[in-house]
């Protein structure tokens, strides 16, 4: 298989790399960054466990190469938690117990953090739509979208008094 | 109730959640060891045919593949009550999907390309695919079933049939309570297979050691001690060489709690001389190679006076139980002393047989055998209420369980026991229930195009456990007066570590936050656990934390009696001290104690602090030839009630708000209780709106995708799901407590099928309940 380098940021950091042509960008992230956070499913983009942010939107990283996401800024659950702190986000999850087995939760804070960073002030159906890829057989989603709900409120509060 | 605790039913966040929201938390699915192999397997493309030959010769030859097996190398039989399924297929297959044949290679494409490279020749058989079919008995899917071993005098399996086992009932006299009523009503209802779909797919990881029987198992299970037990049934080996390993697991809900893929790790890692080797189910492997629940169909004979009292109720449950026994025979037997509803009835025949069919296998899930026998039973109950023109309520209220009443396997329901009626009474008012609308109220709403409807449903569960079921914990202080805690359990999201460490916490009167759970139930390491499964661990893994808690309590105040010169019995215990009961400044810590009492001069006694405490249900026996015997560790009761809105052109349902009633006893953490309410609430809709296996008329999985076989999305959500915990308390339960994981989910379906029959006045009988048969119904209804 062709080999092509690619040169990206994950979580902030700049990483320069060699890949298949037919890794995928999940393949890429658990197979040579030991980033593991990201979960397949169903590697055929129809749960979205696998939902990282590339260019800030939430995308099944199963269905996307590692060579799409050259010069791509690419955010991964791990990216969440900074300065030894976790992250509003992760906050209200945990909160608002909006994760059980938890396997679906890293794709779930993605798609979530995608919405809040393209709309401050999401009504309830668009965190639904928002999340609609990203299945759950757990919780029921509601309490997902109170966690959204309430994280969204937080960050609107600190962006207010800073 | 929980103002007299102090942790105990307050609303605790789950202990392993910042791991979950970080990333951290390690599932098998990213396990991964040195030289790891992996697997992919050859199924069979036919629901029921005869293995021919099979030629590995050239899948063999392609590099990277280090081992081939097929059934011809696996002379094992597995099972948990009838012991019939091999680890890859033996002689013929018996569904399409069977795993035939399966490589071990450095990498999945390697594996993938060998299993392409493998030749099977089959002569297809004619397949058994209806529960009619499977009765008649023309074709018989194990026809050795004379042969096979099963756990006698729970299981029931018919010679020379399909029968896997036949469970029967017999309480009264139908024949004298027939004759006693004023109508005998007749139903059938069914509904189809359907996938558990935890996200996390089946895997399992076994190296075998290449030079003894030793073998390690990580797995995705959620019953580690079981999967053990199995194994070293199967392969003829020693408990203790087996060693099983359970860390986070991504969803369970039953389809993980037998042995599935682990048998065949173990025999490849074997056949690689001991290099470890993963067998991970695809989405496509998860639906049609590993099981799903059980289809049932139900009739129902119902003997009831014109008041609404039930004078003698027959009941058929065959179960399509697909291609291998494992659990359905269990969850038939379930059916057969909680498959009549929560209902005192004097005079019922039941019988559920568990039949053989050549479709995926069924399993256990969430609640089993009850939201199915529930599908039928609560429709039923609407449709006598119809016929008889009495309020669905009242007719349940006259024949529910209560106080006194005996129920059908002949266990009498006492005080302490849960109240149904309460769980009734309490949806019905959350949702307003005033009985049906009317037909001009009907129409109205037909003719609006949006269609609102009420339903009712109650529903009861008792653990499906044998009689002699057990669990342990194993405390250990720490030298800071902390505790870690042993348990055999799994977690696979239901909050299990979170509420035994409140357990704990509210019996040593120390805060929660000192107190750990070992996150991974391993073999070698954690006390046993007959399995998580059935809502039993609150109740049984409670009372064993009970114990447990109190033995280490023992053993504190036995030191510091010595150390304060005080009897034991003069000794109290609260913030991490036991002191004297009237005087408190004479005090010993925890910490001080935790692992033994040290002088000044260097002398200690004590030591360090280690408590046991374990559980087994007292009491409980098995069933006899009528179905009669103590099969309960605790009913929970519970109800639903809906409200529905119909699209009358697209046959969409939209559940407005649903209440679901649960008497749990003592909430022993509301935000867990409520999460356990809300998941298993979404996950009935799943079963009552949209999930089915379909297949072809050859017997083929139509469906076997997320996109083609679908679970609700957060777009499917109810507008509002009422959570109401009940709590009238159970005597020997923790703190009075039930449990209450599967409950939610039963009786969803029917509370959506009497909601529709109010909303258009059209009964269903068939699930799941989709807009394309809603739309046709109605349509024929503009049409008559």
């Amino acid at each position: 298989m062709a080999k092509h380098v690619i040169t990206c940021g994950i979580n902030g950091a700049a990483i320069s790399a060699e890949v298949d042509s037919g890794q995928t960008l999940l393949e890429f992230l658990r197979g040579e960054l030991s980033l593991f956070g990201a979960k397949e499913g169903c590697g055929e983009g129809e749960c979205g466990a696998c939902t990282v942010m590339v260019n800030g939107r939430a995308v099944n990283s199963c269905l996307m190469l590692a060579v799409e996401a050259d010069g791509c800024e690419v955010k991964t659950v791990e990216g969440l938690a900074q300065g030894g702190k976790l992250a509003i986000l992760q906050e209200e999850f945990v909160q608002h117990d909006a994760l059980q087995c938890g396997f679906c939760t890293p794709g779930m804070l993605m798609s979530a953090r995608a919405l809040l960073d393209r709309t401050s002030d999401p009504g309830e159906e668009e965190i639904k739509v928002a999340i609609a890829g990203n299945l759950c057989r757990c919780t029921g989603y509601l309490p997902i979208v109170s966690a959204i709900q309430a994280a969204a409120k937080r960050e609107r509060e600190e962006t207010a008094s800073e | 109730m929980s103002d007299h605790y102090t942790v105990v039913g307050t609303a605790q966040t789950r202990s392993e959640a910042w791991q979950k929201v970080t990333g951290q938390a390690v599932y098998v699915h990213d396990f991964s060891l040195p030289g790891m192999l992996h697997t992919k397997i050859l199924h069979s493309p036919h629901a029921h045919a005869l293995i021919v030959a099979i030629d590995v010769t050239a899948a063999k030859a392609l590099p990277g593949v280090k081992a081939i097996l097929t059934g011809a190398d696996l002379p094992y039989l597995l099972g948990l009550y009838m012991v019939d399924k091999p680890i890859l297929a033996r002689h013929k297959v018996r569904y399409q999907g069977e795993p035939v044949a399966a490589v071990a290679a450095v990498d999945e494409v390697t594996a993938e390309r060998a299993v392409g490279l493998i030749k099977v020749t089959y002569s297809e058989l004619p397949a058994v695919l209806s529960v009619d079919a499977a009765l008649a008995g023309q074709t018989l899917v194990h026809e050795d079933i004379n042969e096979l071993e099963y756990i006698k005098g729970a299981f029931f399996p018919q010679p020379d049939s399909n029968i896997a086992s036949w469970h029967q009932t017999r309480r009264g006299d139908v024949q004298q309570g027939f004759a006693a009523a004023d109508f005998v009503f007749e139903d059938e209802l069914s509904l189809p297979q359907v996938a558990h779909a935890p996200l996390e797919t089946h895997v399992s990881i076994a190296q075998a050691h290449p030079a003894s029987n030793r073998v390690t198992i990580w797995t995705s299970a959620q019953s580690p001690f079981s999967v053990r037990n199995l194994l070293a049934k199967a392969f003829g080996l020693a408990r203790a060489d087996i060693k099983v390993v359970v860390p986070f697991i991504g969803g369970g809900f039953g389809g993980k709690a037998g042995i599935h893929l682990e048998p065949l790790a173990l025999a490849l890692s074997r056949a690689c001389n001991g290099i470890p080797v993963r067998v991970k189910a695809s989405r496509e492997e998860e639906y049609n190679q590993l099981p799903c629940r059980e289809g049932l169909r139900g009739r129902v004979k119902t003997g009831i006076t014109k008041g609404g009292k039930i004078t003698a109720m027959q009941l058929y449950f065959d179960w399509d139980g697909g291609a291998y026994a494992d659990y359905s025979v269990n969850v038939g037997r379930a059916a057969g002393y909680a498959g009549a509803g929560p209902y005192a009835l004097d005079n019922i025949e039941l019988h559920s047989r568990t039949l053989y069919t050549n479709k995926v296998f069924g399993t256990a899930y969430r609640g089993f055998g009850h939201l199915e026998t529930h599908w039928v039973i609560e429709r039923h109950m609407d449709l006598l209420a119809q016929r008889l023109q009495i309020d669905p309520y009242e007719l349940r209220q006259q024949n529910l369980l209560r106080e006194g009443s005996l129920t059908i396997s002949g266990e009498r329901i006492n005080a302490n026991s849960g109240r149904v009626d309460q769980c009734l009474s309490a949806v019905a008012s959350e949702i307003g229930w005033c009985g049906y609308r009317s037909a001009a109220e009907r129409a109205a709403g037909i003719a609006r195009g949006k269609a609102r409807g009420k339903g009712l449903a109650v529903l009861h569960k008792a653990p499906a456990m044998p009689a002699n079921t057990a669990t342990g914990a194993i405390m250990q202080l720490n030298e800071d007066g902390s505790v870690i805690m042993l348990l055999g359990a799994t977690d696979m999201g239901q909050g299990a570590y979170t509420v035994m460490a409140q357990i704990a916490a509210e019996i040593l009167a120390m805060p929660l936050d000192k107190i750990k759970v070992s996150g991974e139930v391993d073999t070698d390491h954690s006390p046993y656990d007959w399995q998580t499964v059935a809502s039993k661990y609150s109740f049984m893994g409670g009372n064993a934390v009970i114990r447990c808690a109190q033995d280490v309590l023992r053993q504190l105040k036995a030191t510091a009696a010595q150390v304060l010169r005080i009897p034991v019995d003069e000794l109290a215990h609260a913030n991490e001290r036991i002191y004297h009961v009237q005087h408190p400044e004479q005090f010993v810590t925890y910490q001080a104690l935790a692992m033994g009492y040290t002088y000044r001069n260097g002398n200690a006694i004590g030591g360090p602090i280690i408590g046991r405490g374990t559980y087994l249900a007292p009491g409980l026996t098995n069933l006899d030839d009528n179905g009669q015997g103590l099969p309960a560790l605790d009913w929970t009761y519970g109800a639903h009630g809906a409200e529905i809105e119909v699209d009358i052109e697209t046959g969409e349902v939209t559940v407005l708000k649903i209440a679901s009633a649960f008497d749990v006893g003592q909430v022993l953490n509301p935000k867990l209780c409520k999460g356990q309410v809300i998941g298993g609430v979404m996950q009935g809709l799943g079963s009552a709106l949209c999930e089915e296996y379909k297949y072809s008329p050859d017997g083929k999985l139509l469906n076997p995708s997320f996109t083609d076989n679908k679970i609700p999305t957060a777009q499917d959500t109810p507008r509002e799901i009422v959570p109401i915990l009940l709590e009238n308390p159970q005597a020997d339960g923790p703190f009075g407590a039930r449990g209450v994981g599967e409950h939610p989910m039963i009786s969803v379906p029917s509370v959506i099928g009497n909601a529709l029959y109010d909303a258009l006045g059209i009964n269903f009988y068939e699930l799941p309940l989709t807009p394309e048969k809603i739309a046709l119904a109605v349509a024929k209804l503009a049409r008559p």
